[in-house]
């Protein structure tokens, strides 16, 4: 595992994790005393909140991987949109309540699927994390489930809502899968599973809770892609980091 | 029909051991959420080992008229506590 390729591959996969939990967790945040009810305020904040968490221990061994002395915070707030490996999905912006809660689903789905995977990774860096967060995520696939199916079987209204949030999200999801060389330097090592091997489970989950909330499953198979690799971010990512990283912009190296 | 969620009172045990304790009260539209709520928005900073929720509406409350017949009885029956055993010092704090 010490090669020089498997280090950036590995840098690239860990950049991949936090990243996609940091640009989620901040587009959580922007719900923070916005949100139709205050239960839902505060349950969203602290989701918000184990995300961003989770991010420091993604970046955090990111930097240290890299090995150029970059800790979590340079890596979340010195980089601009093209040094980013989320996917899509999580970038796009909140939408309605809704729209927001399945998106939400989604990716909790994804993540709980793929930290159940990490849990045994080879690399005990990685598992150590992926065990820590495995609680955190458990509960927020069981909150975010709950939710979309009691508004997806609710009212006219709120069906209708759900429904338009999965057609508008669908093309989003595949690229949750897709795997590339860094996938294939990761599984050749043992540290984590080909993108493509979660979908099963997945697809299993998300049509059960989908077909609970009364909604219809896309059967369109394209998908849109670019952000995990970094290839092209949608236009919504420079405008969530000018917001995000202000400060950093603003007052170049500000500490408190 | 009401669009607003029913109230649901919350009640919190601290620690195995004691007992559950109303903290306050939340709307959610099931019990299932109740408890995510509940779990959310009073249990952020590790309170609790447990919690119950019931919806306010079923929660029967003494009415505060009663007051009267109700505490004032007892205002005048001291012997009900039980200070007037002599209790032997090898017995300790009690």
């Amino acid at each position: 595992m010490a090669g020089k390729t498997n280090d950036d591959a590995l840098f690239q996969f860990l950049l991949r994790m936090g990243d996609n939990s940091l640009i989620l967790g901040h587009r959580v945040s922007e719900w923070c005393g916005l949100s139709p009810v205050l239960e839902e305020d505060i349950a969203l904040a602290n989701t918000a909140l184990d995300l961003i968490g989770q991010t420091q221990f993604w970046l955090g061994l990111a930097g240290e991987v890299e090995g150029k002395g970059r800790t979590a915070d340079d890596l979340a707030f010195l980089r601009d949109a093209w040094d980013f490996r989320n996917v899509l999905m999580v970038e796009l912006p909140n939408g309605d309540f809704g729209q927001t809660m399945m998106r939400q689903f989604l990716y909790d789905a994804w993540s709980q699927v793929m930290v159940g995977r990490l849990i045994k990774s080879g690399d005990k860096r990685i598992a150590d994390i992926a065990e820590k967060a495995s609680k955190e995520v458990a509960y927020h696939v069981e909150r975010s489930a709950d939710t979309v199916v009691g508004l997806g079987d609710g009212s006219e209204e709120s069906h209708a809502r759900m429904q338009a949030a999965i057609d508008y999200l669908w093309p989003y999801v595949g690229e949750m899968f897709d795997g590339d060389e860094v996938d294939a330097a990761m599984v050749a090592a043992g540290i984590a599973p080909d993108p493509a091997s979660l979908r099963e489970e997945y697809d299993a989950l998300v049509n059960k809770v989908l077909s609970e909330a009364t909604l219809k499953v896309p059967t369109d198979v394209f998908h849109h892609k670019g952000g995990r690799t970094g290839y092209m971010h949608t236009e919504h990512l420079g405008h969530l980091l000018t917001s995000m990283q202000w400060l950093q912009r603003a007052y170049p190296g500000a500490t408190w | 029909m009401s669009k607003e969620w029913p109230l649901w009172e919350v009640f919190i045990r601290g620690q195995h051991g004691l007992s559950h304790r109303h903290v306050g009260s939340l709307h959610a539209p099931d019990e299932e959420m109740a408890i995510k709520n509940a779990r959310d928005v009073y249990t952020r900073r590790n309170e609790g080992v447990s919690i119950w929720v019931v919806e306010a509406r079923h929660i029967a409350a003494s009415s505060p008229e009663e007051k009267g017949p109700l505490y004032e009885p007892s205002n005048s029956k001291v012997y009900r506590h039980p200070t007037f055993f002599d209790i032997p010092d090898d017995v300790g704090h009690m």
